[in-house]
């Protein structure tokens, strides 16, 4: 019989995380701002199918970046926890909060007891009728929640975007305010970003039911010019 | 709660029937026949086509046996933005299977990225009547009329069922429920091919006035308590309810035409 060398926990752990955030890092970021609209999700993705974010229920959406299989995979447990919560009880009981502390129940226990992490961290957003009542939450690789106020951002080189966005952002500004700043924050210094390489989402505050929308194509160019 | 995941092979898809059977939230089949139970009934609804797309409208009726449960049930629903459904039978069930098939659109949409066909909505409630088939058989029968604009092919639609979940395209008008051969004769006698929503609004509000004049079912117009059938136009906008006051309106010109006549319905 074969002994398995020891590996302390810290080094496990550690290269773990390393290869969570390096599969991560690959990936393009997305913003997620609240503002006077609602809250706008602004993503760098040239594909116009395989989606980033997405509608999770009426006033909630989801965002992900990483290995797209994985965010996708939890992307419809979510639509279907949201779902099956709102049958069971009410449309009312379905809320952000819970979805995330899923979430991180499930990236936890990947990430502690399965072969590989998932590469991704998530978003989940919900938009209320004041912004102040806006929620997101930030979900990490190994389970960790954050719970973001104004903005927010996740994927590779998320600070220097964080920091850049953060030096202009208002919580006051309109839609077109927000597409700018984001895609000016996506992009960098080096080059810009079209309509064509932006996915963008906003959960609309005044609204009926359904509050997710995507602005896209002649509208989102009219947005960034 | 916890969050649904499955294995690749017992994945349910975009499915939510399937997804509530595999999480056993799933109502069981009732076993027992409901001749002893004064279920509740909800009785006649009528679609028909017009130039912007389909006038949907139904009573507001529901009865239990003889008598009178509710006055102010509705039994007409958007399914979504660019259909609707009515329902007729027991009410229970069917209302149960509107807010499953709402739910099933919707979560369809989500889960796929993009919304079912006008006629793959159509099939989908037809499988749902259909797996109500057991229910039907013990006197728990429930029969939709679903209505919906194709935005592909840019027209109004119109789909009847019966029991076994037989689905059907009707082209002019379509009827459900206890007053159907009074309000299907009154439509057809003023049904006009390509006349405008307005003109199919006051033929659907007429035909549920004399439906509710024969049919004890049917529950008419109540100016009293100002309750007044559900009335929709689905259209290239979407679902929108007629309101209440231009139902009332509509009503009361038609009850002025018919004091004008000397009252004909004697």
């Amino acid at each position: 019989m074969t002994m398995p060398f020891y590996v302390a926990p810290e080094q496990l752990m550690k290269d773990r995380a390393d290869f969570a955030r390096k599969g991560i890092a690959r990936g393009r970021a997305l913003t997620a701002l609240s503002i006077s609209n609602g809250i706008l999700i602004c993503a760098e993705n040239r594909s116009n199918t395989l989606r980033k974010v997405s509608e999770i229920y009426d006033r909630i959406a989801f965002a992900g970046v990483g290995r797209y299989n994985e965010f996708d995979q939890l992307r419809i447990a979510g639509v279907r926890h949201a779902d099956l919560k709102g049958y069971t009880y009410s449309r009312d009981d379905v809320d952000a909060r819970s979805l995330a502390n899923q979430y991180a129940q499930v990236l936890g226990q990947t990430f502690t007891h399965e072969m590989k992490p998932m590469e991704v961290e998530i978003l989940v957003a919900e938009v209320a009728s004041d912004p102040g009542g806006d929620q997101m939450f930030h979900v990490l690789y190994d389970g960790t929640v954050n719970d973001e106020s104004g903005y927010t951002v996740l994927g590779g080189e998320a600070d220097s975007i964080a920091e850049q966005l953060g030096q202009t952002y208002d919580g006051e500004w309109e839609v077109g305010d927000a597409v700018k700043a984001s895609s000016a924050a996506l992009s960098g210094q080096e080059r810009t970003l079209e309509a064509d390489d932006l996915e963008v989402a906003l959960l609309v505050r005044e609204t009926g039911r359904r509050a997710f929308q995507r602005i896209e194509g002649d509208e989102l160019a009219e947005l960034l010019s | 709660m916890t969050l649904p995941l499955f294995e690749a092979g017992g994945d349910p898809g975009p499915n939510f029937a399937a997804l509530l059977r595999s999480t056993g939230l799933a109502p069981p089949d009732p076993d027992v026949p409901a001749a002893d139970l004064a279920i509740t009934h909800a009785t006649t609804v009528v679609a028909i086509r017009c130039q912007q797309g389909v006038v949907m409208a139904g009573d507001r009726r529901a009865t239990a046996g003889h008598l009178i449960s509710h006055r102010t049930i509705e039994k007409v629903f958007p399914a979504d933005r660019h259909s609707g459904v009515a329902i007729a039978g027991a009410a229970g069930p069917a209302m149960e299977m509107v807010r499953l098939f709402q739910l099933q659109l919707e979560h369809y949409e989500k889960v796929e990225g993009k919304g079912l066909s006008l006629d793959g909505k159509a099939n989908q409630l037809g499988m749902m009547v259909r797996n109500n088939l057991p229910a039907a058989m013990q006197g728990f029968a429930v029969v939709p009329l679903f209505a919906g604009y194709d935005t592909t092919r840019e027209v109004g639609r119109l789909f009847q069922y019966d029991v076994t979940g037989g689905r059907y395209e009707e082209r002019e008008y379509a009827v459900g429920g206890s007053g159907s051969l009074h309000a299907g004769t009154v439509i057809k006698l003023g049904y006009r091919p390509g006349a405008e929503a307005d003109e199919m609004i006051d033929l659907a509000v007429s035909a549920l006035f004399r439906t509710a004049e024969e049919d004890s079912a049917t529950g008419g117009p109540d100016l009293v308590r100002g309750i007044y059938p559900v009335v929709a136009v689905i259209g290239a906008d979407g679902f929108e309810r007629v309101a209440d006051a231009d139902v009332e309106a509509r009503f009361r010109d038609l009850l002025a035409s018919l004091e004008s006549q000397g009252g004909d319905s004697e």
